[in-house]
């Protein structure tokens, strides 16, 4: 039941960081990277590392994110791949 | 390049791969991670140092140098962003609102100051206004926030948390007030000096609660030697130290972030920006 | 086949770390933009930590806080097992790499914000091209 969890999570997880890599607006790249941490953060979280998870949720999923979107604003948007 | 990539990739993979063949299986409690000296630190951290946290107790007594550098990363990465973008040089061209009528005024000989205050104010070129109900929901959450990440630094001997996540904590709800209102409303509150200052503070807090160790007879970063500087219990000194450099620590974090966000969102300029 | 099953349930995690870890550094190899590459790299990073936090952990054990150290009468009766708990150590190392990383995030944002202000653009291509053309500015 519990390596289930894992399974699925860990599943989204590179879902989200192929479609990171692969979307074509820098924009859609921070918020699915958002995601990506997220998703990251779940898994710490059922692993028991909760020090871990709480500090991916504050710093991987919040901070990092607004630092990605500043940025983005501050240059373009678009990208060739 | 984009097939060359892809077969060092497959490469790489392929190695990692066929190297997972000699690992412990997932969850193996005897596993060589977990035999030798964590074991120690899960069967002694309580009675040694009071703090039911391992990871507190880990990260701020036993391995308190680790941290201390790290802090020290972090405070030199705020520099480097410093260092990398700021820009004291005054844009040319300047945008006011004359607040009454809502007449945007486009000043574009950089000597012609207006004067800034009742009348007129200074603006962004791309200026929106900012939304009624984001800034009145921003507004009460703000300090709700601020009250949690102190929370968390304080109760990160007894619970998960502690000097980094209070610390992002608290720089994102500064953050906040610059997303939701504007980035003059942040600057014009937390000074950039102050924030500077804050940052080194916080490193400073940390070596010397580490230094004051050695003049009372132990080693660097030895708080049980503390005893006679505090009231209280001698047993729970060792908890206090760590709260003394988990406080610190959350100090420097906070107005790193802050000083990061602010220089990337206006490109070093301090004066428009998200 | 129930040895296979065992072998893929104590290894698959291991083989989707090696998956996420070559994602990443395909996107740091292959992708044009530098943002892109950063984003890489910050999945490289994370799979990495994924890799040591699954190291520390323990079947049938719980969360490293220990249970009862303040309270109760029974405090000192009741013995610590280092089998109950997860191993804090990789746990310790991997949240300051995450700060660090966050960091040094921050940093690289604050280069690419740089380079776009000097050549106003982002894709390696034409920033080999106009290095090319220019030469090194002043």
């Amino acid at each position: 039941m519990h390596w289930l969890i894992d399974l699925i999570v860990l599943t989204f997880v590179i879902f989200c960081a192929i479609a990171a890599i692969s979307v074509k607006d820098l924009l859609g790249t921070a918020i699915l990277f958002g995601a990506y941490s997220f998703m990251m953060c779940l898994l710490w979280a059922v692993m028991g590392a909760v020090d871990v998870a709480f500090t991916e949720a504050s710093v991987g999923a919040g901070v990092s994110t607004v630092f990605f979107v500043a940025a983005v604003f501050r240059t373009s948007r678009r990208t060739k791949d | 390049m984009k097939f060359l990539g892809f077969i060092i990739v497959c490469l790489t993979g392929a190695l990692l791969l066929y190297g997972t063949g000699e690992f412990p299986g997932w969850g193996d409690p005897h596993s060589p991670a977990s035999i030798h000296l964590s074991n120690d630190y899960i069967e002694k951290a309580v009675e040694q140092t009071q703090v039911p946290n391992l990871v507190t107790a880990v990260l701020a007594d036993y391995r308190g140098f680790d941290t201390m550098f790290e802090t020290a990363v972090v405070f030199c990465a705020g520099l480097a962003c410093f260092l990398l973008l700021r820009d004291f040089k005054e844009k040319k061209e300047r945008f006011y609102r004359h607040t009454p009528t809502g007449v945007i005024l486009h000043v574009k000989d950089s000597k012609k100051v207006l004067k800034t205050g009742k009348e007129f104010e200074h603006m962004d070129k791309d200026w929106v206004p900012s939304d009624l109900i984001i800034k009145t929901i921003c507004r009460i959450l703000i300090p709700f926030i601020q009250i949690y990440a102190l929370y968390v630094v304080a109760h990160g001997d007894f619970s998960p948390g502690g000097g980094f996540q209070g610390g992002v904590i608290f720089g994102s709800s500064l953050i906040l007030l610059a997303i939701s209102y504007d980035l003059k409303v942040l600057v014009k509150r937390v000074k950039e000096k102050i924030l500077g200052i804050f940052a080194a503070i916080g490193v400073l807090i940390y070596v010397g609660i580490a230094a004051i160790c050695m003049p009372m007879g132990g080693n660097f970063l030895d708080y049980s030697k503390l005893a006679p500087l505090v009231p209280g219990d001698p047993h729970h000194i060792r908890a206090l130290g760590m709260l003394g450099v988990e406080i610190g620590v959350g100090i420097a974090v906070t107005a790193v972030m802050v000083i990061i966000y602010i220089n990337i969102v206006s490109e070093g300029r301090h004066e428009e920006g998200l | 086949m129930t040895d296979l099953l065992t072998l893929i349930v104590a290894k698959y995690n291991y083989w989707l770390y090696v998956i996420l870890m070559m994602i990443g550094l395909y996107a740091m190899i292959a992708k044009n933009n530098l943002i892109k590459k950063l984003v890489g790299m910050n999945i490289f990073q994370t799979a990495i930590i994924l890799f040591y936090v699954s190291i520390g952990y323990k079947r049938d054990a719980t969360i490293p806080i220990i249970q009862n150290a303040h309270g109760g009468n029974d405090t000192h009766a009741a013995v610590i097992h280092a089998v109950d708990y997860i191993n804090p150590l990789p746990h310790v190392l991997m949240l300051t790499a995450i700060v660090v990383s966050v960091a040094t995030f921050g940093v690289a944002m604050a280069l690419a914000v740089r380079v776009y202000q000097r050549y106003q653009t982002l894709e390696e291509d034409e920033l080999r091209m106009r290095l090319v053309d220019i030469g090194p500015e002043k």
